[in-house]
C-alpha cells in the first residue's frame, strides 16, 4: 500500500512505525522520584511546623529550599541527567518549575548578563507565571462576584 | 548543462570534486565513520565563549583546511556557497569573514550542503573554474536556537533526532578527473502535515523518497545502477520509511541505500 | 527549640505524601509519552489546573490529605497563587485578586529568579552525553 496517500494516513503509518516511549518504566521512576521529592518537601515542612512557623510560612520556606537546591544541581549539570531519568518526576514538582528558569538563564549567559541572562530566563517558565497569575486573579474576581468557593459553581 | 526530464539537471563538462575536509565533534568522533574525519575536536567549545563562535571557528577551519589540501591559492577560487542552521547565517559569515573570496550565503536546514554543491556546480557551467562550497552545524547552538536550553530536564523522545557538531568543505574544479557531480535533481518541498519536532525523519523522508524518485525517471536508470545511495539525514525511522515509500512506488532500494544520520552515531 | 523528630517523620504523613506526589507525577509522564506537548505546556496545564480546583475549593482536600505531596508540585503552586487571590480578595475586595496570588507565591518566584540568575554567574551549560 502507498503510505503516502493521505496525510492523515501518512501520520497513522508514522506513528506505527515509531518507537514508543518505555511508558510503564518512565511512569515508575516518574512516581518513585516525584514521591520522593515531595516527601523531602514534607519533611522541611514539619520541621518548619516543629519550629513554630505557621502553615503559610512553611510552605514557602519548602519551596524556596527545593528550588535552590534545584538551581544548584542545574549548575552543577546534574539536574538534565536527573531530569533524563526521571521525567515528570522531577518536572512536576516545583523543582521543575526551577530548572525551567535556571536553565535557560545559564544558555544564554554567552549573550550577556542584561538581555542574556535576565532577558531570556522567563523563555521556558514564562508561560507558567502568565497562566498562573491571571488563573488566579480569575477566580479571584470570580469569587468576589460569586463569594462562594463551593463546587456548584461548576 | 541541460534540464533533462521533469526536474533534472545533466552537465555537459561534469566538475569534479577536487579535494574536500570535515572536522567533527566529540560525538561524532566516537561514531563508526571517525577514522574518515580529518579532524575530531577534544570538546565543544574549541577554546571559544560561546557555541556559535565555536561554530564559525569549525567552518573557518574546515575551509582553511580544504584549501591547503587542494594546493590551490584561495585567490584563483571565484566564489564560495556556505550556509548553517542558524539564523542569518551567522556562523558561516563570521567563520569566512576573513577569507576574501566572493560569498553566496545559502539557507537549506539538513540540504545546505548538497545545496551548496549544486549551486556550485552549477556556477562552474557558466563563470567559475574553482568554487568552494561548504557548511556546518552544531549540536548545542542548535538545540538551544530551535529546541530547550541544554540543562533542561526534559526526556528525549526515541524518534528524536541528534544535530552533528562539526563542518564539511569541498571544492569544485571545472576540469579534473573526477570524481564528477553529472546531474543534479534538486527536490520539490514534500510536507505530509508530521508536527512532531522530534520526528524530523518522518517529516523529511516523503521529499527524499519523492527527488529520489523523480531522479529515477528522469535519467530513466534504476538503483541497481548506484553502488550507494545515500540521503542526509533521515534518521533511522526516516530510513525504514523511504525503504517503504520507494518500495510503494516499485522501486527497492534496500540493498545499496545508507542514510548519513544513522551512521554517523 | 527541641525538635521532636518523631513528629517530622510521621510515617502515614509521609507515605500519603509520597503516594499523591508520586501519582500527580505519573499523569505528567502520561502526559509526556501519550501527547506531544512540550515541557512548558505540561508545567501550564499542571499550574492552571491546580488554580481551578484551588479556585473551585476542591484541591483544599488533596493538601490536607497529602500535605507536601500536594503542594510541591506544580498544581500546588497553581492552589497557592488561587488560594491567595481568594484570601485578599476577602481582606481587601476586588484589588486582592491582583494581589493575592503573587504575594503567596512570592517566595518561590523570587527564590527562583535569584538563585537563576546566581547559578547562571557561576557556571556554565555542558554537552548532553546522551
Amino acid at each position: 500500500m502507498d503510505p503516502l496517500e493521505t496525510k492523515k494516513g501518512y501520520q497513522d503509518y508514522v506513528d506505527k512505525k515509531s518507537p514508543n516511549s518505555k511508558i510503564l518504566k518512565n511512569c515508575f521512576n516518574a512516581f518513585w522520584v516525584g514521591g520522593l521529592i515531595c516527601t523531602i518537601g514534607q519533611v522541611i515542612l514539619n520541621i518548619c511546623k516543629e519550629r513554630g512557623f505557621d502553615t503559610q510560612t512553611s510552605g514557602t520556606i519548602v519551596s524556596i529550599l527545593l528550588i535552590g537546591i534545584s538551581a544548584f544541581l542545574t549548575g552543577l549539570n546534574l539536574f538534565n541527567k536527573i531530569g533524563k531519568f526521571a521525567g515528570a518526576g522531577s518536572l512536576i514538582p516545583i523543582t521543575g518549575f526551577a530548572n525551567s528558569i535556571v536553565s535557560p538563564a545559564m544558555e544564554y549567559k554567552s549573550e550577556g548578563y542584561v538581555m542574556g541572562v535576565g532577558g531570556k530566563m522567563f523563555t521556558v517558565a514564562g508561560p507558567v507565571l502568565v497562566f498562573g497569575i491571571s488563573a488566579s486573579i480569575l477566580v479571584g474576581i470570580i469569587f468576589l462576584i460569586f463569594n462562594t468557593q463551593s463546587v456548584t459553581l461548576v | 548543462m541541460k534540464k533533462i526530464g521533469k526536474q533534472t539537471i545533466k552537465f555537459d563538462t561534469p566538475p569534479t570534486i577536487l579535494e574536500c575536509s570535515s572536522i567533527v565533534g566529540p560525538k561524532e568522533a566516537q561514531g563508526p565513520l571517525a577514522k574518515y574525519f580529518d579532524q575530531t575536536l577534544e570538546d565543544e567549545f574549541w577554546g571559544e565563549k560561546s557555541w556559535e563562535k565555536a561554530e564559525s571557528k569549525i567552518i573557518k577551519e574546515a575551509t582553511n583546511m580544504v584549501i591547503a589540501k587542494s594546493g590551490i591559492s584561495s585567490q584563483d577560487i571565484d566564489c564560495v556557497f556556505a550556509g548553517d542552521l542558524l539564523n542569518q547565517c551567522i556562523s558561516s559569515s563570521f567563520g569566512l569573514r576573513e577569507i576574501n573570496i566572493p560569498f553566496f550565503g545559502v539557507f537549506g536546514a539538513c540540504s545546505t550542503f548538497v545545496e551548496s554543491l549544486s549551486l556550485g556546480a552549477i556556477a562552474t557551467e557558466s563563470f567559475a573554474k574553482h568554487v568552494l562550497c561548504a557548511t556546518s552545524s552544531h549540536f548545542c547552538s542548535a538545540e538551544k536556537q530551535f529546541r530547550f536550553p541544554l540543562e533542561l530536564g526534559n526526556q528525549r523522545p526515541p524518534s528524536s533526532q541528534w544535530t552533528v557538531t562539526g563542518s564539511g568543505a569541498a571544492i569544485l574544479s571545472k576540469d579534473g578527473n573526477g570524481p564528477y557531480i553529472t546531474h543534479i535533481t534538486p527536490g520539490k518541498i514534500v510536507d505530509m502535515g508530521i508536527k512532531d519536532g522530534n520526528n524530523m525523519g518522518a517529516a523529511m523522508a516523503p521529499a527524499f523518497s519523492d527527488t529520489l524518485i523523480t531522479h529515477f525517471t528522469d535519467t530513466g536508470r534504476s538503483p541497481s545502477y548506484y553502488d550507494a545511495i545515500i540521503s542526509g539525514d533521515l534518521g533511522h525511522i526516516g530510513k525504514d520509511i523511504a525503504i517503504d515509500i520507494a518500495k510503494s512506488k516499485g522501486y527497492n532500494i534496500k540493498s545499496n541505500y545508507n542514510d548519513c544520520r544513522s551512521s554517523y552515531f | 527549640m527541641d525538635i521532636n523528630w518523631a513528629n517530622v517523620f510521621n510515617i502515614s504523613s509521609l507515605l500519603k505524601c509520597f503516594l499523591v506526589g508520586g501519582i500527580i507525577c505519573i499523569i505528567g509522564q502520561i502526559l509526556i509519552d501519550k501527547t506531544k506537548l512540550t515541557p512548558a505546556r505540561i508545567l501550564v496545564i499542571f499550574v492552571t489546573t491546580g488554580a481551578v480546583l484551588g479556585g473551585l475549593g476542591i484541591y483544599k482536600y488533596l493538601v490536607d490529605f497529602a500535605g507536601a505531596g500536594a503542594t510541591v508540585p506544580l498544581t500546588g503552586f497553581g492552589y497557592n497563587l488561587a488560594n491567595g487571590a481568594i484570601e485578599a480578595v476577602k481582606e481587601n475586595g476586588l484589588v486582592g485578586a491582583f494581589t493575592g496570588g503573587v504575594k503567596a507565591a512570592a517566595g518561590g518566584i523570587a527564590a527562583a529568579i535569584f538563585f537563576g540568575y546566581l547559578a547562571a554567574l557561576i557556571s556554565k551549560p555542558k554537552m548532553k552525553k546522551q
